[in-house]
């Protein structure tokens, strides 16, 4: 087991370096540069500003300063907004979209997995059409449609809760529905054919036989298999929950770093982008990870597939 | 991929021809017909579809026309839809836009099956060493967060359409793959292909020739799931307004419109949204349809 966590731990460490690459290189490819302003600068004080940010050395020896740079947890100087690191930035909206995603990861977990059980367990029942069309249609309402709707009912209509702004709990209520219903849908799908699929092995077959309590069937036997296709699903999840973020904290204007990276990517912040970019690629990793050795203790055959 | 088989779907057999036998695909669209909702599906789908392609053709609106004495106006007899801020018609601008995402929708979904149908095939017949390099390179790839590389690409290379195809096919073949490869290596072993083997085809002609064409059924079911998909990505970069760009219009780009402006004229949302979700919808219940038809082994979900 240690070996094997070893092996992926090494594994991740790889994906993370050749992320950084990758993301340099595009951003250093990017035509143009983050200086440039509608605003005629003066060559000499664009070369001051260059050397400023290391843009006047080679490409190579500025990746080897950033990527010694980034492992000592320094990111640079946000090229855009002056005086401000990207490691500044990180800080002070990590907290914010950290407390959104678990909230929002919370959200589609409490849903979704008892959805799923439910309607496994009472399969072609209405406890199995009612959350499965429900489901349906939350797969088809991504984040960008539901956000408006929700506010537009919930905001405008009923004037029940605030629509942007991150101040408070009930500041989160929105948002975290916006971002977790999408993913408890999918939840509730994965749940659902994973329980069915236990439930028709032949041990359930056999413990029917014996008698078994079909209570002791659900929630001993099957639960722990039937959660396996959830539980892969969690690094995808939490990318689309990242990703989900950029558009969330847009429409609810949360100072969040999903904001942070698309005004970034808007506005060709070199340093920003490569920062975010790597922390949402580690988080993903991280998760990725834990996944890994969460299904290979539920399950240890699959050490041997990988 | 998907429209070639619907026409080979759609040949239905009379008693005569239904006594021969039946080949695959005919069994599958019966298997298809008796499902009420993807059959409703189906239909829903093409309707979409002649509505945003044949649609601006009846109307007398242009989708760039411009009257500001007519901005923002709510649905009506002369408009149906309404009219935007800048009082184009809502009603021809959310066909054209859907024009474009569906179009963005097909091709990407296309260059992501050529990608991964040939990737997956070469993994699953090659096999061995080369299969569990490949295979690696796949599943490393997944862990990735590719919207944000999605995001970069655009960022990096502009904004054109021709990009949004590339980039986002570029992303959404390693599924495929996976299902093309494990199609392969079921059927690798059997005589038909030993036959070709003896015969002594190059492993070319006997990946595109005899291996593909049998694996046709999963990759179309994952080709219908791929659409939608594909459609959803490219509406969330047009949304964050990195994706289609004004005065050409996505959906995405319409509910971002309407989004901004929704407190005053929710149609401008309403719309756009409706067509959008309705298109998901018709597709991934015809996904799940085709895949209970063309692949009756495989489980729901």
């Amino acid at each position: 087991m240690l070996k094997y966590i070893a092996a992926r731990f090494g594994q991740g460490v790889l994906v993370l370096l050749a992320i950084y690459a990758l993301t340099f290189m595009l951003v250093a490819l990017t035509p143009g540069s983050p200086f440039s302003s509608e605003r005629a600068i003066r060559p000499e004080i664009l070369a001051q500003i260059e050397a400023f940010y290391g843009y006047d050395k080679p490409p190579l020896e500025r990746f080897w300063t950033s990527l010694t740079n980034a492992l000592q947890g320094e990111f640079g100087p946000s090229a855009v907004y002056a005086n401000r690191s990207v490691t500044d930035i990180i800080l002070e909206a990590f907290p914010v979209s950290l407390s959104l995603g678990a909230i929002s990861l919370l959200v589609a977990l409490v849903i979704g997995i008892p959805a799923g059980i439910l309607a496994a367990v009472k399969r072609n029942t209405w406890l199995d059409y009612l959350p499965m069309s429900a489901s349906m249609i939350g797969i088809c309402l991504p984040t960008f449609v539901l956000g408006p709707i929700l506010v537009l009912i919930f905001g405008i209509i009923l004037q029940l809760l605030p629509v942007s702004g991150w101040s408070g709990p009930e500041f989160m209520v929105l948002p975290a529905a916006t971002l977790g219903l999408f993913y408890a849908a999918y939840f509730a799908r994965l749940t659902r054919g994973g329980m069915l699929e236990m439930l028709n092995q032949d041990f359930v077959r056999t413990a029917r036989a014996k008698g078994v309590p079909e209570r002791t069937i659900i929630w001993k036997h099957c639960l722990k298999g039937g959660l396996i296709p959830a539980i892969t699903f969690l690094g995808p999840a939490l990318a689309g929950i990242i990703s989900g973020s950029f558009v969330v904290e847009t429409i609810f204007q949360i100072p969040g770093l999903g904001q942070w990276f698309v005004k970034g990517a808007l506005n060709r912040d070199d340093f920003l982008i490569l920062g975010l970019t790597v922390l949402f690629a580690a988080l993903i990793v991280i998760m990725n990870l834990l996944v890994d050795i969460v299904q290979v203790a539920l399950n240890p055959r699959l050490k041997y597939d990988r | 991929m998907v429209t070639a088989a619907q026409e080979r779907l759609t040949a239905v057999p009379t008693i005569e021809e239904f006594e021969k036998g039946s080949s695959l695909w005919v069994d599958a669209w019966h298997r298809l017909k008796r499902n009420k909702l993807a059959m409703i599906s189906l239909f829903l789908f093409l309707g979409i579809v002649l509505f945003c392609v044949a649609g601006p053709w009846f109307s007398s609106y242009d989708g760039q026309q411009q009257d500001l004495m007519k901005g923002a106006q709510g649905p009506s007899g002369e408009h149906w839809f309404g009219t935007d801020t800048l009082g184009r018609d809502l009603m021809v601008r959310t066909m054209e836009g859907g024009r474009i995402s569906l179009l963005v929708g097909l091709v990407a979904t296309v260059v992501a099956l050529l990608i991964g149908v040939v990737y997956g095939a070469t993994a699953g017949y090659l096999g061995g060493k080369v299969d569990a390099v490949m295979m690696r390179i796949v599943d490393t790839l997944y862990a990735l967060p590719f919207t944000i590389f999605v995001i970069l690409l655009m960022v990096a290379f502009g904004r054109s359409l021709w990009l949004i195809f590339v980039a986002i096919g570029a992303v959404e073949w390693l599924s495929m793959a996976r299902i093309v490869r494990a199609g392969v290596i079921g059927l690798k072993k059997q005589e038909f292909v030993e036959a070709a083997v003896s015969l002594g085809y190059s492993h070319t002609r006997i990946i595109l020739r005899h291996l593909i064409p049998n694996v046709l059924g999963p990759v179309i079911v994952i080709a219908t799931l791929t659409v939608p998909a594909v459609m959803l990505l490219e509406a969330f970069l047009s949304f964050l307004g990195l994706g289609v760009q004004p005065p050409n219009a996505s959906w995405g780009v319409l509910i971002n419109e309407g989004q901004q402006n929704m407190e005053i004229f929710p149609w401008l949302l309403i719309f756009p949204a409706f067509f959008f979700a309705l298109t998901l919808f018709a597709l991934n219940f015809l996904g799940d349809g085709l895949r209970d038809a063309l692949d009756p082994k495989s489980a729901k979900d």
